[in-house]
């Protein structure tokens, strides 16, 4: 829908118009996607889980250490369904259920490294590969600094989990 | 000779006689699916990039366009072709291949129709003996220049379009079997203040609209004159539309069969395309396979193709510009009917 802002732009004719179409657009059903999102992204974190258990029962793994393995599964299998053409398809039914986890991440990178094979291995993979992923990574590094910041001018002493 | 304002009207009536169509995996599955000349069952068509599967459709289609009139390569005259790659490098590398002489033009995908308009007014002032028209287009070459990657999992809106894997060609000539190509209108870009590329239906049905009125103010005639009339790739949003603003405009397109390329290459139940179909070859593969099947069966005896165009770029997006689309119509006719 457009803003307010940029309608300001846009002359009377083209508002109209605006409008009228609007009206043929189908919505994006909303709160169906937000429920196969919730449930899509709950069983991304069952599996999540269920495989870090695995990993301290089974694999010799303390209850801090299981995390790093569990992430690189998670990952490993992400990067596969890439590779076989399916992530995409379980994306467009399950919207922000696999967006939001490690494994939309992972997908993001797959996709754009596989896309960019045909440019050649440094500016093509090497490139490409952060081309949507590299938003993630500077805006992920800009929060942690400001959250970081507000932690050291408001709660100086405490020194978080680890 | 131009009629009106912005027609043209052929007196020569240079004919279309032979057309090729080349379709990927997916438009196989589709309705038209027997339409086509070629189908691939592999969407790199046996190349590495999706690029180059781009351009061995064009010069699949090309080359079949040229056989199934009987001719080699060396009687073409011409070759105008278009496409959407940046710098329409598939069709002009194609045109590498068939080295015969080349225009390319960039009409989006409004292309087919733009060639063809051109092919028909050199061939009705005895400019060429036969001159080759072509387009094609892509769906993971296009999804990888102007959306994600095409294994990247985002979900579609809606009124979000796909892209058909195809190309379609004719040979224009002056004269034997075929329709003849009567008239041309030649659009003009309009811009009504849409800015979301997955809206491209909504964004072009104006310019659709608009050609085709201009058509009819121009030849003065009536829809009824036509058995068929056909817009590119507004597909179920931009076809509501355009029938809306018919509506307000009370223009009798009611008097006639108005149809979408756009809504009739696939199959809305079982193959997941959204509003539905986009691209360069999605007018090209439905009116060359398709519609001019139907002419040579004589189920149809005049339609007007109206092919639709979406003139963004991945950058003018991005720097938030709104869309500017453009439509260009061309009558088609059987003289004996």
């Amino acid at each position: 829908m457009p803003s307010k802002k940029k309608n300001k732009k846009l002359t009377p004719v083209q508002q109209e118009y605006n409008e009228m179409s609007q009206k043929h657009e189908p919505k994006r059903p909303v709160l169906k996607n937000c429920i196969i999102a919730f449930l899509v992204g709950g069983c991304i974190c069952l599996l999540g889980e269920c495989i870090r258990q695995a990993f301290i029962h089974y694999g010799g793994f303390n209850v801090k250490k299981a995390g790093d393995p569990t992430v690189a599964v998670l990952i490993l299998i992400s990067v596969i369904l890439t590779c076989f053409g399916v992530y995409d398809k379980i994306a467009q039914w399950a919207g922000a259920g696999t967006a939001v986890p490690v494994t939309g991440f992972a997908n993001a990178m797959a996709s754009s490294a596989i896309e960019s094979k045909s440019e050649g291995l440094v500016l093509g993979v090497g490139a490409g590969m952060f081309k949507l992923a590299g938003p993630v990574i500077v805006y992920g590094t800009v929060a942690a600094f400001i959250i970081a910041l507000f932690h050291l001018i408001f709660i100086p002493g405490f020194s978080g989990g680890h | 000779m131009l009629k009106g304002h912005q027609s043209w009207v052929f007196e020569n009536k240079p004919k279309i006689i032979s057309s090729a169509t080349v379709v990927g995996p997916f438009e196989g599955k589709g309705p038209l699916a027997e339409d086509f000349d070629i189908i691939h069952g592999d969407l790199y068509i046996g190349q590495d990039s999706w690029e180059k599967a781009e351009k061995t459709l064009i010069e699949e289609s090309a080359k079949l366009a040229i056989e199934h009139a009987g001719l080699t390569k060396e009687d073409m005259s011409f070759h105008f072709g278009g496409d959407l790659m940046n710098q329409i490098i598939s069709s002009s590398f194609a045109a590498r291949t068939l080295s015969i002489p080349y225009l390319g033009l960039f009409g989006a995908c409004s292309t087919s129709m733009e060639g063809l308009a051109l092919a028909a007014f050199v061939t009705n002032y005895g400019g060429s003996k036969y001159v080759l028209a072509g387009t094609c287009s892509h769906n993971a070459s296009v999804e990888k220049q102007f959306r994600y990657p095409t294994e990247y999992g985002s979900q579609k809106p809606p009124t979000a379009q796909y892209t058909v894997t195809g190309a379609g060609t004719v040979v224009v000539a002056p004269s034997g079997e075929g329709p003849s190509i009567t008239s041309a209108t030649i659009g003009r870009v309009i811009d009504m203040g849409i800015s979301d590329p997955f809206n491209m239906g909504a964004a072009m049905a104006p310019a659709a609209v608009d050609t085709i009125e201009a058509h009819f103010r121009d030849l003065q005639i009536e829809p009824s004159y036509y058995d068929l009339i056909v817009t590119g790739d507004l597909s179920k949003v931009g076809y509501a539309i355009a029938n809306d603003l018919f509506n307000k405009h009370n223009f009798p397109i009611h008097q006639t069969e108005y149809k979408d390329c756009g809504m009739m290459i696939y199959d809305y139940n079982t193959q997941n395309v959204q509003a539905g179909a986009s691209g360069c070859a999605c007018s090209a593969v439905v009116t060359y396979g398709h519609l001019l099947k139907r002419m040579r069966k004589r189920e149809l005896n005049r339609i007007l193709v109206v092919a639709t165009g979406a003139l963004l770029s991945p950058l003018s997006y991005q720097q938030k510009e709104t869309i500017p689309c453009i439509a260009h119509a061309i009558s088609l006719e059987n003289q004996d009917a």
